[in-house]
């Protein structure tokens, strides 16, 4: 049978472009939307971890016997206890599931309990009795590079290494550590099947990744752990690398029980990664028009104790050292230093975000030695598509309109009153203590640049399916559904792709369906939508063969203006498509750091406005306003909300959330003391979209979650500059800093 | 000690073994599982309620206090189908994203247009302080509540 011409599908008011209401949000609304916080069962146990109070010491003995004899205990396991792999990682399995001999974090897990309640299960994790012989941590980044002590060392080494410029601008910058803070906490329960294996529900961005690592260290068969995807509050990359998962899984093992675990606050702090503090020193060379001639940068971040994504957070940073910028002579070096510090790993914007703080400090000294404007300065470097990246040398093959994000931010109306004598406007929030007159205004910009999707040669893919069913198109998919809005945009796909208003989103377990690889690095978008662009095309692709037709809508499929079948008749044949979609490939640097290392970049600005009381220190961000490269906006309403939630973890980085560690022990692991922007600390956000067409994402759409993360910081920074003149080489920036 | 108290206009009674609060009581004990632990220390919001007419943090309230007492919690306000305004207005604006502080800032709302019913931005920003959203960066939160308080007359 052949085809009749295909009359393509009609636009529909719930597909891609617009933006319907996401399915979650009524029982979200109404508190009955279910999250792995919610989840029991009958004859559920509940687990307890005991940890570490010393980052480096040496376990001498563990007595797990007061806490057994603890009425309602069914276990107390340790790392003796661990049936398989004794370690995990995500790059590199160097973590164990519990300590063995040594203890290298605060916090680090000894050894786990299981009780008849939550309470129980806390007081025998107390009772278990660790004796440790304490030994000094290594905690300083820059003598773990000395001594060795590193995770990965990358080198990047482009052009001609000898020119140099008639400006040079040389700069040190360093960036405190970030914690995503999701606001649900981990949790997880594991329900043995009887059969030797288990189902897992738990916090998570990438199931797959939890099911093969839990499945090594239980000794079991990929296939004997099913990873479900669960309700999410929250991620950031925070829920990327496993924490509680094989906890939960060996005690529920065990015990024979579904066992549930649920941190709290402070536990949450220390029983995830975060993003990687950063120190840099960069050199800059220009000519006198501003054109760059020669950047160096050296780059260390600090892993901590074990490697979760440090080598690839590393490799990020460098190869986004210089920018969204030309320069054909360029030096990084990197290197991701292993201390006794927490472990670091994902967070939203991923490396990229340390050096964009630097870099856009170096092109405003650089505008500023030279006297040109900040945006003329960054326009006449910048990169477009067809041009090497400065670090890699990647012809850069989809659109990158670095361009048009400085007209767009140049052009964008400056709406923002004089300072005024309220209270609620002025630096300060609640506390009212500002004074008008001490207030000086700044106007600050900066351009960030990221990849999309996996990089260095990693196979990454994404799988998802799409059926066809008396309800309609159902997508199937184990991406994960972390708030950011994938279970409406994968929908909104599938409809236009088939044209059918009607198609829902099951997150399905890792026995259903292939990878969907992790809710992470921008990616799902375009690579499980991808997935669901091609599954639901070729589906359709397939009706209208089968029935010689040449249309599909909501009514069945039509030929010739007859209708052929029913969507009743249709469905009930079992029509269905499954589509592994991969990115264009990419590959490892060579060993000058040089090749085809990424599939695809995002670019974004940001003009932060801001308010600084010089005599307190206290500052107000007025406004952040953006232009932002997503190649289409499948869901414009989501887009802003990516836009807006990321511009304000930005500013929270620029100054007020950091991390205190001190010695290696966390100081601040509550919410009291590691300061979040609350709604008086958000901005007003005027967020331009720029949609070019190019790139290899479903419809043309780029990633968009990171790029707002990562210049924002840098923006509110150098307002904050430009109103107190202080160099502020750190974020975040404390009062201290601006007053001092 | 046993505890009754009535929650969403309907009677309750929980049985408080150790020092609970009210919201271990109301998600462990009761099941009413819409109000959220973020915190457990009064900083998130997410657990905000209504207790005898008053917005608090149910994590930091004792458990025995609420004997006697009256509840309102997220899972009180919408009748069947017909969402509270407060609901509606943040469903239309896409203000929901993972949606774990959303029972709080809808108490917190709810708090603020009971009392208020035409609110200015600056009142809505006061009322929700106590709530922190990670995702959204409160936005669609203040555009939907804006757009509530102007259709109230």
């Amino acid at each position: 049978m052949t085809t009749k011409t295909d009359t393509g599908t009609t636009p529909l008011a719930s597909g891609i472009g617009e933006s319907p209401i996401r399915p979650d949000s009524l029982p979200k609304l109404k508190g009955d939307f279910q999250y792995v916080q919610d989840l029991s069962m009958e004859g559920m146990l509940w687990g307890a971890t005991v940890r570490s109070p010393h980052p480096h010491a040496r376990i001498v003995s563990v007595d797990i016997a007061p806490a057994l004899a603890i009425g309602g205990v069914h276990a107390v396991l340790t790392a003796d206890d661990v049936p398989g792999r004794a370690t995990f990682g995500l790059e590199h399995p160097d973590q164990p599931v519990l300590a063995s001999g040594s203890v290298n974090y605060w916090g680090e897990p000894v050894a786990v309990v299981a009780a008849e309640d939550a309470d129980t299960a806390r007081r025998a994790a107390a009772a278990v009795v660790v004796e440790y012989q304490v030994l000094e941590p290594l905690v300083d980044p820059e003598r773990a590079d000395r001594q060795n002590s590193v995770f990965r060392r990358t080198r990047i080494r482009r052009g001609d290494q000898d020119v140099s410029g008639s400006v040079v601008i040389e700069g040190f910058y360093e960036v405190g550590t970030q914690d995503q803070a999701p606001l649900g906490t981990e949790a997880g329960l594991a329900i043995p099947d009887g059969f030797g294996g288990l189902d897992l529900y738990a916090t998570s961005q990438f199931v797959h990744a939890d099911q093969e690592q839990v499945a090594a260290s239980l000794g079991l068969r990929p296939e004997q752990v099913r990873s479900h995807p669960g309700g999410i509050g929250g991620a950031f990359g925070a829920r990327e690398d496993v924490n509680l998962h094989i906890h939960v899984a060996m005690l529920a093992l065990h015990t024979r029980q579904p066992v549930k675990m649920v941190y709290h606050r402070a536990e949450s702090f220390a029983g995830h990664v975060h993003r990687h503090p950063a120190r840099m020193w960069y050199r800059h060379q220009a000519d006198e028009t501003g054109r760059l001639i020669r950047v160096e940068a050296k780059v260390m971040i600090d892993g901590g104790a074990y490697m979760s994504t440090t080598g690839a957070v590393l490799a990020n940073a460098c190869y986004f050292a210089v920018g969204p910028y030309h320069c054909d002579s360029v030096s990084v070096d990197g290197v991701g230093a292993k201390t006794n510090n927490p472990p670091c790993g994902a967070m939203r914007g991923f490396g990229a975000v340390q050096v964009c703080f630097a870099h856009e400090a170096q092109m405003d000294r650089l505008a500023e030695a030279l006297g040109i404007d900040p945006l003329d300065i960054r326009r006449r470097n910048a990169l477009s598509q067809g041009d090497p990246m400065p670090t890699t040398g990647q012809i850069i093959d989809t659109p990158l309109p670095v361009t048009d994000v400085i007209d767009s931010l140049k052009a964008m109306p400056l709406l923002v009153a004089e300072p005024g004598d309220d209270a609620h406007d002025l630096p300060g929030g609640s506390g009212r203590t500002t004074e008008a007159h001490h207030v000086r205004r700044g106007i600050g910009y900066a351009l960030g640049m990221k990849n999309l999707g996996f990089s260095e040669g990693f196979d990454d893919f994404a799988q998802a399916r799409v059926r066809l069913t008396p309800d309609g198109a159902t997508v199937e998919t184990a991406a994960i559904e972390v708030g950011q809005g994938l279970v409406n945009v994968l929908a909104q796909i599938a409809r236009t792709a088939l044209g059918i208003s009607r198609a829902r989103v099951e997150h399905v377990d890792t026995s259903r369906i292939a990878s969907a690889g992790s809710t992470s690095a921008s990616r799902q978008t375009q690579l499980s939508g991808g997935a669901t662009f091609e599954a639901a095309t070729n589906l359709r692709r397939k009706i209208l063969e089968h029935y010689s037709a040449d249309h599909l809508d909501d009514l069945g499929v039509w030929g010739a203006g007859e209708l052929v079948a029913s969507l009743d008749e249709i469905s009930s044949a079992g029509w269905e498509e499954t589509v592994t979609f991969r990115h264009p490939p990419t590959f490892a640097p060579d060993e000058d750091g040089q090749g085809k290392v990424h599939a695809d970049f995002a670019i974004a600005g940001h003009r932060a406005v801001v308010d600084v009381d010089m005599g307190l220190g206290l500052v107000k961000v007025l406004r952040v306003d953006t232009a932002q490269d997503v190649g289409r906006a499948l869901n414009p309403q989501a887009v802003r909300g990516q836009i807006e939630g990321g511009i304000l973890q930005g500013v929270g980085l620029a100054i007020m959330e950091e991390l205190v560690i001190d010695q290696g022990q966390i100081r601040n692991p509550n919410f009291t003391d590691y300061l979040l922007p609350t709604i008086l600390d958000a901005p007003d956000v005027e967020a331009l979209l720029i949609e070019k067409q190019g790139s290899w994402g479903p419809f043309g759409a780029k990633g968009v979650g990171e790029p707002p993360t990562i210049s924002s910081t840098a923006s509110v920074a150098a307002a904050i500059r430009m109103a107190s003149g202080r160099p502020l080489n750190r974020v975040p920036i404390r009062p201290q800093d601006i007053v001092l | 000690m046993i505890i009754e108290f009535t929650i969403n206009g309907t009677a309750a009674t929980a049985r408080v073994m150790t020092p609970a609060s009210l919201l271990d009581v109301l998600r462990d004990q009761l099941g009413f599982l819409g109000s959220k632990s973020g915190c457990e220390q009064g900083e998130c919001g997410s657990c905000s309620i209504l207790f005898d007419g008053e917005l608090v943090c149910s994590c930091l309230v004792m458990a025995g206090d609420a004997h006697g007492s009256d509840i309102r919690t997220v899972e009180g306000l919408a009748q069947d189908d017909s969402l509270h305004p407060v609901q509606r207005a943040l469903h239309e604006a896409g203000a929901v994203q993972c949606g774990f502080c959303t029972p709080g800032i809808v108490m917190a709302a709810v708090d603020l247009f009971e009392g208020n019913p035409s609110p200015t931005r600056p009142e809505i920003k006061e009322a929700l302080a106590g709530n922190i959203c990670r995702c959204t960066g409160y936005g669609a939160i203040v555009r939907a509540l804006e757009g509530l308080a102007r259709a109230t007359p």
